[in-house]
């Protein structure tokens, strides 16, 4: 197979970490062309999301499977997501900016992540919410 | 600036990855905090739905739906050529078939989510 690409980023040559993360982005990628693609189809198309309240949601992830379905997305996300702004960010710097930015990418990506599963996971049954 | 640099079709392709792919990544961040105030405040998100529910947030809904799908279908696009590096001498070919696809089911969802921000019904009824 050439290795070559005209696309996206060239396939790493140098193996180990860079490579992994180049095939992960293209795993995520078909898991989330998937997944959000799905995801959108429902919440926007099937239904309003005018109408998606918090009672709305808490209804959804009454089922586990719809809980686990979400998280599965969430954790693609945030690895594509904050991945591929790590590309931008050394695209566009070099030196203590380019270590600095990444860094602080690395732990929004986790904070973001920590948050989307503590939310997921402690999301009430039921919500009632006084109007 | 983007149309006038003569990079061609790839380059454009290339571009518009990028600029989805931010903007997409943003959205992700709000979309994150958004779900994490229903669950520590419902009765304040079901406020902020009524925002996303407006003209302008219907408008922006569709705006993120674009991303979305040009996103999603250049990246598949970007697979093929990665595993299938033969397949990269159509690669014109098939940024064409992405905005075909893009059109005909970009139009569905636009119809569906902007209706409603005209009084108008929603046309697609799923029971929904």
């Amino acid at each position: 197979m050439a290795r070559i690409t005209r696309a996206g980023s060239a396939r790493p040559m140098s193996g180990g970490f860079e490579l992994a993360v180049w095939y992960l982005m293209r795993l995520t990628a078909l898991g989330l062309f998937v997944l959000v693609l799905a995801h959108f189809t429902i919440v926007h198309l099937i239904y309003d999301p005018a109408i998606q309240k918090a009672d709305w949601i808490a209804a959804r992830w009454s089922s586990a499977a719809w809980r686990t379905v979400d998280w599965l997305m969430l954790s693609f996300v945030v690895f594509h997501a904050f991945m591929g702004m790590r590309t931008v960010v050394q695209d566009y710097t070099t030196g203590s900016t380019r270590m600095v930015l990444t860094m602080l990418l690395y732990l929004v990506a986790f904070l973001i992540f920590a948050m989307g599963t503590i939310g997921l996971v402690t999301f009430p049954d039921a919500v009632k919410v006084a109007s | 600036m983007l149309l006038r640099y003569r990079g061609g079709e790839g380059m454009l392709a290339w571009a518009f990855h990028r600029i989805s792919g931010v903007a997409i990544w943003a959205f992700i961040l709000l979309h994150v905090l958004d779900i994490w105030l229903a669950n520590v405040n419902p009765k304040v998100y079901d406020e902020l739905l009524t925002l996303y529910g407006s003209p302008i947030g219907r408008l922006m809904e569709t705006a993120l739906f674009a991303a979305v799908l040009y996103h999603a279908l250049n990246g598949l696009r970007i697979i093929i050529m990665d595993f299938w590096p033969s397949v990269t001498r159509y690669h014109k070919q098939l940024w064409y078939a992405n905005w075909v696809l893009f059109v005909v089911v970009g139009v569905v969802f636009a119809v569906q989510i902007m209706a409603p921000a005209f009084g108008l019904e929603a046309p697609f009824r799923f029971g929904g």
